[in-house]
């Protein structure tokens, strides 16, 4: 298994609308722990160090070249 | 049996002949600093016929608690040196622990000792109580010369070993050691005599600790809190100590004024927040401690050695200062004695560099982690770690990532040049194995289902790779007396052969013996019998029942099965078959014959 990066999410509108509806009406300080809960909870789920190491190369790159 | 105050033991200065000498008087071996480390390494050396001098610049052990979990891999190398009892049977366990994350517990652990080993995974013992037992057993040994007020002013390497003068209240004279052990702590002045560094990473954090006497009952258990209301945005920690003395360690952060934190108007009010207004309780001692994650590149430079809080410092958290401190004595230990009797080369002393520089990595690496979680450096960090902690309410995954210390466990020396690997298993297939009867062939290669019976019989598994530290279990005497393997271990190497019930034959008898008698160093023979009938111990073995079965079972052994241990019990090598040219090349190797240039 590797990294899914095409199209997974059958609903992706939906998802994202959820994801944004997570965090109403906390303040930043919440809003930051519920993302890092929420990576951890998936990363846990992912469970394969391999996969989550590339996500994460991924994700620093998307911000930083 | 009341016990003494060790903390107010002050001891005399004795003014030794060496000091009207007319030249420097030389010494095989002389250790600086009466702390575990340096006592623990006199204390294995002395037991090994090593004669040792100890230098001390003060006159008084351990001021307060300190160092105060002691791991069981610690407990059992004192149990080789006579003085496990004493700590093991005055230090007190735990199994229960809560995390609490500010005003709620968010994880309850018990952990449950595993049966069938003689000591537990740690007990909890101020540093004076260890210091003064080790005190007691060095200064009781006709071959440890201890001397307080001795103070290492200066260091100067020869070619035949080390000179150094030192301090006394009667003035400066000079001693020549052929080698010198550094175990002078933290601020090692040894090593600043040789112009070496300590290189890592130093916290910004403060931590108030303080040793509070109770006589109300309070649960044995260990309590970590995380943000709590009573001390906000830090952790404290409360753990038991003997005699209801209790630790508890405050965070303080970095700004926290040291000299202020320690005055009873600002200690006695966070306790008293902490224990509750109703808790009676007496303040026995505090301190403010900083931290550094640091060590030595080298912990070998020549003749001086450096061991313990000299070579390396780590962080509190897992309790791997004092622990680690013991474990390099005593991987030191026997490998100073076996170059010193001329069985070993001195290149084996380079392996003692090789295997804890990469033991005090591990531990670096620990509680560098623990650290990191307990106080976290930035916002980010710090959501992570307060995301982990309220998770861990209803999610057993995020309990397991809670890190407030990882206990100290044997470092394991993989791919040390001391150790002879297993056979590759995928290069085994033909080979014969007649020490082994087909049903036990059978039993085993049932367990590993798809794979081929040829290499099936050549794997182990478990925990006792080359490397390991050797794993206890209850063994029998041949005399009908319970002990424990362990013990058996008495300081020598030790070929251990698994036989099952059935003695060897004479051949094979014959061969081991002649291995043991032409070896560089002292080897103990050891047949390990299954205990279904009473046998003769054959002349020049130690024979010993696994009458449970737990040994077998925790190496992985069947008839023919062998182990090679070494002086300080960490395995050297193991195969399926006696094969005395294998033994012997194993032997030679873990005495640093074959190295090369590390």
């Amino acid at each position: 298994m590797s990294l899914i990066v095409t199209p997974n999410l059958p609903a992706p509108d939906a998802f994202y609308e959820t994801l944004i509806e997570t965090h109403q009406g906390l303040t930043d300080e919440q809003s930051a722990e519920v993302n890092a809960a929420l990576i951890l909870l998936l990363a846990n789920h992912v469970g394969d160090m391999t996969i989550i190491r590339d996500a994460l190369d991924r994700a620093r790159r998307s911000v930083v070249a | 049996m009341v016990d003494m105050d060790y903390q107010a033991l002050a001891f005399d200065y004795d003014k030794h002949p060496d000091q009207t000498a007319t030249g420097p008087v030389s010494h095989r071996v002389i250790v600086v600093g009466a702390g575990p480390a340096g006592l623990t390494t006199a204390l294995d050396l002395a037991q090994r016929g090593v004669p040792v001098v100890v230098l001390d610049d003060d006159d008084t052990l351990s001021t307060g608690s300190r160092a105060i979990c002691f791991a069981k891999r610690t407990l059992e190398i004192w149990d080789r040196l006579g003085v496990g009892d004493r700590m093991a049977s005055k230090g007190v366990s735990w199994n229960v622990g809560k995390i609490f994350f500010r005003d709620q517990q968010v994880w309850r652990f018990d952990l449950l000792p595993e049966p069938n080993h003689r000591r537990p995974a740690f007990v909890n013992l101020q540093q004076y109580y260890v210091e003064g037992f080790l005190y007691e057993a060095a200064a009781a040994h006709p071959l440890i010369d201890l001397r307080w007020k001795n103070k290492v002013v200066d260091v100067t390497p020869s070619q035949t070993g080390v000179e150094i003068e030192i301090d006394t209240p009667d003035g400066p004279y000079r001693l020549h050691a052929e080698w010198l052990i550094a175990c002078d702590g933290a601020r090692s002045p040894v090593r600043k005599r040789l112009g070496q560094e300590s290189h890592g990473r130093v916290f910004k954090d403060r931590f108030l600790i303080a040793d509070v006497k109770m006589t109300a009952d309070f649960p044995a258990e260990r309590w970590f809190w995380f943000d709590p209301p009573f001390h906000p945005d830090q952790s404290v920690l409360l753990h038991m100590q003997p005699d209801n003395v209790w630790r508890i360690d405050f965070q303080l952060g970095w700004n926290a004024d040291p000299v202020e934190a320690v005055k009873p108007a600002n200690v006695l009010p966070r306790i008293r927040a902490l224990l509750g207004p109703e808790t009676p309780f007496e303040l026995q001692w505090v301190s403010v401690y900083t931290f550094a994650c640091e060590r030595m590149d080298t912990f070998r430079h020549g003749r001086v050695v450096f061991a313990g809080d000299a070579a390396h410092r780590v962080s509190p958290f897992g309790a791997r200062g004092a622990n680690s401190g013991v474990q390099d004595a005593e991987n030191l230990a026997w490998k100073l004695q076996a170059v010193l009797a001329g069985h070993a080369p001195d290149r084996l002393i380079d392996t003692y560099g090789w295997e804890r520089e990469r033991a005090a990595d591990d531990n670096l690496l620990n509680s560098t982690r623990s650290t990191d979680f307990i106080t976290p450096k930035c916002n980010t960090s710090r959501h992570f770690r307060n995301a982990v902690l309220n998770l861990a309410r209803e999610h057993p995954f995020a309990q397991g990532l809670i890190n407030s210390g990882r206990l100290s466990i044997p470092y394991a020396y993989d791919g040390s040049p001391l150790n002879t690997p297993d056979e590759d298993a995928a290069s085994n297939e033909g080979i014969v194995i007649d020490a082994v009867d087909d049903a036990s062939i059978a039993t085993h290669v049932s367990s590993v289902a798809g794979t081929e019976p040829s290499v099936a019989r050549d794997i182990f598994t478990g925990r006792t790779a080359p490397g390991a530290a050797a794993l206890d279990a209850p063994i029998r005497h041949a005399t009908g007396q319970d002990a424990w393997w362990l013990s058996v271990l008495d300081g020598r190497f030790t070929v251990a052969v698994f036989c099952e019930n059935r003695i060897p034959d004479a051949g094979t008898l014959a061969a081991l013996q002649y291995l043991a008698q032409t070896s560089d160093a002292p080897v103990q023979l050891v047949l390990v019998h299954d205990g279904s009938d009473t046998v003769q111990a054959p002349a020049g073995f130690t024979l010993i029942y696994d009458h449970t079965g737990c040994l077998s079972q925790r190496y992985d052994a069947r008839a023919g099965t062998w182990y090679l241990l070494r002086p300080d019990q960490h395995i050297a090598a193991r195969r399926r078959q006696v094969n005395i040219d294998i033994m012997t090349q194993a032997l030679r190797r873990a005495l640093g014959f074959s190295l090369e240039r590390l």
